[in-house]
């Protein structure tokens, strides 16, 4: 069984595995992809779709490798339904849950109950992290073999990191036996205390409590010297500092098994964005100041951050319409993750293809998933989009049940036009 | 009474809706409080202290967070000004029932107050509560952040007793991390142009203070070095998770007020301090009750004053009518 053969014509194929960039046609049947080439329009017969891509991007589908969905316990907030459809509207097919939901994805039945319900969905493909120690709670180390044997990608306390050093240790040991993959948050929570902002003269004048910066590397510091103890694959969520960017430089020279990934907020904006108790600009870590900003444009620029995940946190009017310090953290970003990734294309940071390979192959590769590229045989998740059109961001459009995001009315260019899901049309712009 | 002047009072464009913060306010919009405030001074110490000039306004004190003396002293405040004056303690009420702020916002607006005073233990809270309402909103102290009225009665306090801002030294002393006043003096003086010090343990002071205009220092002695002013803060125990200090006996010895380290400032320093004190760990009981040399008192009686001004010049522009006599 085939199914149906649809052939989108007149593309520029991206494809940052190959380094494939050019204009060229590419073949779906079924839920495969099953030609890419210069021109296979000819000979098909009378039963093939045709789309014309009229010169835009035909690029691999994004894998956003962090984001927070609320199903189960938060449904309000977003839905697997809801997360889904802001992904595919955002060019996103493939997503990673983290693990803090309600109960917390830290045992095999939660694991099973998401896959069903993504499967149920049919819109982006969802896998999930499981949680690294049982109830989020830093103490005792979750089923591993069980959870990674039914599916979970990666093992992670989510939003909180790891704090215990023993605890990282047998985490990152125990996790090597079955090869999987450990992430944290960077932050010494004990250091950052009540902080909530990035500590300097901002949270001076604002009389908010602030962080230090070096809360990040501390921790990062700390779990290279148990990586390099273990020998564990290690991820590095949201890096957002100079000082920790560059502690992961060093570690990857030295070979350690070390990744990272950072968010758009980390590079589109700074500190200054909280304004006057701005909470839509309240994220954890926090905004850091300029050169960190710049630092993390160059850890991107370089190499050394592998991706760029939308670290989507969804939270509805009553968590963020509170006094700065009672406001929860983070911001929706499913929808707004290519736009504000190309603006490192249009800023001449980085090449279009080099941007695409931190949205695809790369977290595709950190997450052993057979997705995130061109490829005859493989899934047809699949991304059209015009990397110049110019929009503003208007977060009234989400399709995310929840709109906390300091971009609304900022002019973006990039803008998806049609997204596909193991060959299924999941999203086609209109009009 | 003083006469009503239309020029001392009702020319002048304050240009604030609210009063959220000293910052943002000019040298002319602060020299307007406190000479709208002088004449309250004098009016205080009449026999009858009344005036109708906010007859048929409601003043309602919105405190979530507690406290005496700032709530009474607006309340004391509205009362001479003919306003009909509550208090509700929202520490007490509607927050332990889960009502949101904002909710609390919505629901006090709808009782057409005309101005709130609101004391939030968060900072940004009241600036958030104020986009939330019609009326006008003076902020009476917000987390960390701001507490503008204590610094303009600072500043009256300062020039009855100095005749002047402008050139002095102030040192500020002790725990500027955690404190509104601090922020709002130094804004307040900074404008005013005189020079500040802040004199507390690296601990207890915030990053990048300097940023603010002032100088820093660690050392009681080196800081109180030829000041003007000094004005001693309250340990906040209450605001700390942690340990900023081993003790209060090691913090009194190296870092509170006493003779022998009063004895460096010009022989002339005043000292202040916004209260309540904590006798023994920021001050000495001797140095905080001398009546040559301490303010603590008069602070008190501007306060009212100030509050007065700012109640007034708050209200000016809401109603049709001019002020009634």
């Amino acid at each position: 069984m085939i199914g149906i053969r649809r052939l989108y014509r007149n593309a520029r194929l991206l494809d940052p595995d190959s380094g494939l960039d050019g204009p060229g046609d590419l073949l779906v049947e079924g839920d495969r992809i099953a030609a890419i080439g210069p021109t296979i329009g000819d000979g098909l017969g009378a039963d093939v779709e045709i789309v014309d891509c009229a010169g835009l991007c035909l690029a691999p589908g994004l894998v956003d490798m962090r984001v927070q969905l609320r199903e189960p316990g938060a449904e309000h907030m977003e839905s697997i339904e809801s997360g889904g459809r802001a992904a595919a509207a955002g060019g996103v097919t493939t997503i990673v849950a983290l693990p803090n939901t309600e109960p917390p994805v830290d045992d095999v039945s939660v694991v099973e109950f998401l896959a069903r319900r993504a499967r149920e969905a049919k819109l982006a493909k969802i896998h999930t992290y499981a949680a690294a120690t049982k109830g989020l709670a830093g103490r005792e180390l979750t089923e591993i073999g069980l959870l990674a044997a039914n599916g979970a990608v990666g093992f992670t306390d989510g939003v909180k990191a790891v704090a215990d050093a023993l605890v990282m240790r047998r985490l990152l040991a125990y996790a090597r036996s079955f090869d999987q993959l450990v992430i944290q948050h960077p932050e010494e929570p004990s250091l950052a205390g009540a902080g909530e902002v990035t500590e300097g003269e901002i949270a001076t004048r604002l009389g908010l409590a602030g962080i230090t910066p070096a809360a990040e590397i501390i921790m990062i510091e700390r779990d290279l010297r148990l990586v390099a103890i273990t020998g564990a694959r290690y991820h590095v969520a949201h890096v957002s500092t100079a000082a920790g960017i560059d502690a992961i430089r060093q570690a990857k020279a030295a070979g350690l098994p070390v990744t990272c990934d950072t968010a758009p907020p980390y590079f589109t904006l700074n500190e200054t964005a909280i304004g006057d108790y701005r909470t839509f600009a309240k994220l954890s870590p926090p905004l850091r100041a300029e050169p960190d900003r710049r630092a993390v444009v160059e850890g991107l620029r370089d190499g050394t951050i592998d991706a760029i995940a939308s670290d989507h946190a969804p939270w509805d009017q009553d968590s963020k319409r509170l006094p700065f310090s009672s406001a929860t953290c983070g911001i929706v970003g499913l929808e707004t993750l290519l736009p504000l990734s190309l603006e490192l294309y249009h800023n001449r940071h980085l090449t279009l293809i080099e941007v695409m390979r931190r949205l695809t192959v790369n977290p595709a590769r950190i997450l052993g998933l057979e997705v995130g590229r061109l490829r005859p045989g493989l899934a047809a998740d699949l991304v059209v989009f015009d990397p110049d059109a110019p929009w503003r961001i208007r977060t009234e459009a989400f399709r995310s049940k929840s709109k906390n995001a300091p971009f609304d009315g900022r002019p973006v260019q990039g803008r998806v036009e049609r997204t596909v899901v193991d060959g299924r049309e999941i999203f086609v712009r209109e009009g | 009474m003083p006469p009503y002047s239309p020029v001392l009072m009702g020319e002048y464009n304050f240009g604030h809706r609210h009063l959220l913060g000293i910052e943002g306010l000019s040298r002319e919009d602060i020299e307007h409080v406190l000479d709208l405030a002088d004449t309250y001074v004098e009016l205080s110490r009449q026999a009858d202290k009344k005036t109708a000039r906010l007859r048929g306004r409601t003043l309602i004190n919105c405190f979530f967070e507690n406290s005496t003396r700032t709530r009474t002293s607006f309340e004391v405040a509205g009362k001479r000004l003919g306003a009909d004056v509550i208090n509700m303690a929202v520490a007490v009420s509607s927050m332990r029932k889960g009502e949101t702020l904002i909710d609390t916002a919505m629901t006090l607006n709808a009782m057409h107050p005309d101005v709130l005073v609101v004391r939030h233990p968060e900072s940004g809270a009241v600036q958030l509560l104020s986009e939330k309402v019609d009326c006008a909103v003076i902020n009476a102290g917000d987390g960390s952040h701001e507490h503008p009225t204590q610094a303009l009665l600072d500043a009256l306090t300062i020039r009855q007793r100095k005749g002047r801002l402008g050139g002095l030294t102030v040192a500020i002393c002790g725990d500027v991390l955690h404190s509104r006043v601090a922020r709002s003096n130094i804004a307040l003086l900074n404008v005013m142009g005189a020079r500040v010090r802040v004199v507390a343990p690296r601990t207890l002071l915030p990053v990048a203070i300097e940023r603010l205009g002032v100088e820093v220092f660690h050392d009681m002695k080196a800081g109180l070095k030829d000041v003007d002013i000094i004005m001693m803060l309250r340990l906040q125990s209450e605001r700390m998770h942690g340990s900023f200090i081993p003790s209060t006996r090691e913090y009194f010895h190296f870092f509170g007020l006493d003779y022998e380290k009063l004895k460096l400032a010009k022989p002339d320093a005043l000292i202040m301090h916004p209260g309540p004190m904590n006798r023994g760990v920021e001050i000495g009981s001797e140095v905080a009750d001398d009546i040559d040399r301490s303010l603590i008192r008069q602070q008190v009686e501007m306060g009212v004053a100030v509050r007065m001004a700012c109640l007034e010049i708050m209200t000016r522009d809401l109603g049709n009518n001019p002020p009634v006599r």
